[in-house]
């Protein structure tokens, strides 16, 4: 057997392995749109066309053809990006959500950033002073993160540092006077204020922001500092670190370089889930905060029956997710020689 | 230790069920659970939760006996009356509704929705799992793929567009949840499965002529129950929270029910002006998952001692 060849069956098996995922992926959409009582052509023609509109329109829609035809169809159709029109403003899906996915991005990225910057060094001195005060302070963190509606801590937030304290901007993205006055570059206020150099805009958008991205942050705290608690245990009671130790070296470089350097893939594998877990747990944050991102998008379009929409914004936050947990897995068994 | 069958009526039941020489298979499993709940009593955490859960199981089924008003009655000119109001000590929602009559019929709707699911998701995940486990090969590989596929998604979208595709309601919801909380437990079932399927014990069945369904209901089945139980007590907070999610959204529990997460979606609008109309559900909903979480906690010591993280 010629020597690249078990790497090639691996690389084989893993890409079959996301083909199949994400087949399966659109396949479930897929059926949830056809068992959806509501009728797709006369939400089209509307209730009073005649039986011809709605034979034509019913044949322009694909429906007459065999199901398996029309998945075949679906899935070409997702694949060049099409995922319909919406029916609430007849524009292509896909532009829609090309218009409020950055605005998810934003919060979640930023969420995530605040869970691992506070999360991880937690969770280390949590394992390290086993037992102690600290310990206990995360344990509760964690316990509270679990067991706490996201959406009622959003409007408890909202009222205490909105509505009581002034604090933070209310809901939305920026204040009404600095709606559309930096131009897009990439659909993330923060990021875009920056490029023009409009700190005021910056200033607005980062007050607005930062009580649903601390919000989501504090969920990914939750999960991020248990988890690097739990690895960080294992860690400390191996061998190597009591030969550390007996060598002399110092506790710091102990935890940090020994202890803490053998736990990094993990942790990126855990930042990763959790990322992917904030972009689609901001769906009830969005609700709260008027947060024009995907999940508000997907919500209002479910209200109102436009399926496309739905099915569309299901599949974008799929297929990230499907990707961010690859990613993940991937990132796992290159790097961790353990997982081999 | 005396050993007799009977609990000797001096030395006293204590004896009996501590013994290390039981007498019966009946005798030994009961020993075995009350030494499983000595080490689970020991655990005050785990007890709180526990209380917690058993006063929601009373005021549930004692809702009609506690509650001091009718749920649904109206009275819009006692509407919004704050905490402490003679005869309406949570005050009055936006309808002028009972608060504290409201969260009690409601919460019998969350155990409502805690025990279908329950029932549901643990059982399709233990038969999934055990099937591919036992089965192997072809069978396994495609139940996996489907596992994974499911575990790939992510769970409350999902159940968003389940129920937009079945329809509001609180049976609905409890679907929606159910099809995407079962792969876990098909997860755990089938790697119990595999460490069992190839154990002496199951060899002398096999040989004794048993057939898989019943080396699976049988011998499989029991062995995998305990970590199912420890994992099911987890994940209730989180389908707790993802029901009232759905509630919260209008997907869920329809008005005029007290469902929690619909109260919190009611207050919601007057949340700056009459704040404790969305905050009072919402700490009942926090009450209930945290019971669960110190319970499971708790369980998970006792009944999964190599996953616990103490």
């Amino acid at each position: 057997m010629p020597p690249f060849l078990p790497v090639a069956i691996r690389i084989a098996r893993t890409l079959g392995s996301i083909a199949v995922t994400m087949l399966g992926l659109l396949f479930v959409t897929f059926l949830i749109g056809r068992v959806m009582p509501i009728d797709p052509v006369i939400a089209v023609v509307g209730e009073r066309a005649t039986k011809e509109t709605y034979q034509a329109a019913y044949e322009a829609m694909g429906l007459d053809r065999p199901v398996v035809v029309q998945f075949l169809y679906y899935i070409w159709d997702v694949v060049r990006g099409d995922f319909g029109q919406s029916l609430l403003n007849a524009r292509p899906v896909s532009e829609d959500i090309k218009r409020v996915f950055p605005a998810t991005l934003e919060l979640a990225t930023l969420g995530t950033i605040i869970g691992v910057v506070i999360g991880v060094p937690l969770g280390v001195f949590a394992a390290v002073k086993r037992g102690t005060w600290i310990d206990q302070i995360a344990r509760f963190v964690a316990l509270i993160g679990y067991s706490m509606p996201i959406f009622w801590l959003g409007l408890v937030g909202l009222l205490v540092f909105y509505g009581i304290l002034g604090w933070v901007g209310g809901p939305g993205r920026v204040g009404i006077f600095y709606v559309d006055v930096v131009p897009p570059v990439t659909g993330m206020i923060l990021v875009d204020s920056i490029l023009d150099g409009n700190w005021d805009v910056f200033r607005d958008a980062l007050s607005h922001i930062i009580l649903p991205a601390s919000l989501l942050g504090y969920y990914s705290l939750a999960y991020i500092s248990r988890m690097t608690r739990s690895f960080m245990l294992e860690q400390m009671s191996a061998e190597y670190i009591t030969t550390a130790r007996v060598k002399g070296m110092s506790e710091r470089a102990v935890i940090w370089r020994h202890a803490f350097g053998n736990i990094k893939v993990q942790l990126i594998t855990v930042i990763a889930l959790s990322y992917a877990g904030l972009l689609e747990g901001s769906v009830l944050t969005e609700i709260i905060f008027a947060w024009p991102g995907i999940g508000s998008y997907i919500t209002t379009a479910l209200l109102s029956a436009d399926m496309n929409a739905v099915l569309g914004g299901t599949v974008m936050i799929g297929l990230v997710f499907v990707c961010l947990n690859i990613f993940s897995d991937l990132l796992y068994k290159f790097f961790d020689p353990r997982a081999k | 230790m005396s050993g007799g069958g009977a609990p000797a009526a001096r030395t006293g039941w204590r004896e009996w069920l501590t013994t290390d020489t039981p007498t019966s298979r009946r005798h030994a499993r009961i020993a075995a659970l009350y030494h499983g709940w000595l080490s689970f009593s020991s655990n005050p955490m785990a007890m709180f939760g526990l209380a917690i859960l058993t006063f929601l199981v009373l005021v549930a089924i004692f809702a009609p006996l506690l509650a001091p008003h009718d749920p649904f009655a109206q009275d819009l000119g006692f509407r919004l009356k704050p905490l402490w109001t003679e005869g309406f000590p949570l005050g009055t929602d936006s309808l002028g509704r009972d608060i504290l009559s409201r969260l009690i019929y409601g919460s019998r709707i969350t155990l409502y929705i805690v025990i279908l699911v329950a029932m549901i998701a643990p059982v399709v995940g233990l038969f999934m799992g055990t099937v591919a486990g036992y089965a192997g090969g072809w069978a396994d590989t495609i139940l996996m793929r489907i596992t994974d596929i499911f575990l790939a998604f992510p769970r409350l979208v999902l159940a968003l567009a389940f129920v937009a595709a079945l329809g509001a309601g609180i049976e609905n919801a409890v679907i929606a949840i159910s099809l995407t909380a079962w792969p876990p437990y098909a997860r755990i079932a089938r790697a119990e499965t595999l460490t069992i399927r190839n154990s002496d014990y199951i060899a002398a069945v096999q040989l004794q002529g048993a057939g898989a369904l019943r080396i699976i209901t049988k011998h499989i089945w029991p062995l995998c129950i305990s970590s199912l139980i420890v994992r099911v007590t987890l994940d209730m907070a989180g389908i707790i929270l993802a029901a009232a999610g759905l509630g919260f959204l209008g997907l869920g529990a329809q008005p005029p029910s007290p469902e929690w997460g619909a109260m919190i979606s009611e207050g919601r609008k007057f949340i700056l002006d009459y704040w404790w109309v969305a905050t009072v559900p919402g700490l009942a909903i926090f009450t209930v998952s945290l019971a669960f979480n110190l319970l499971g906690d708790g369980l998970r010591d006792v009944l999964d001692p190599k996953d616990s993280t103490q």
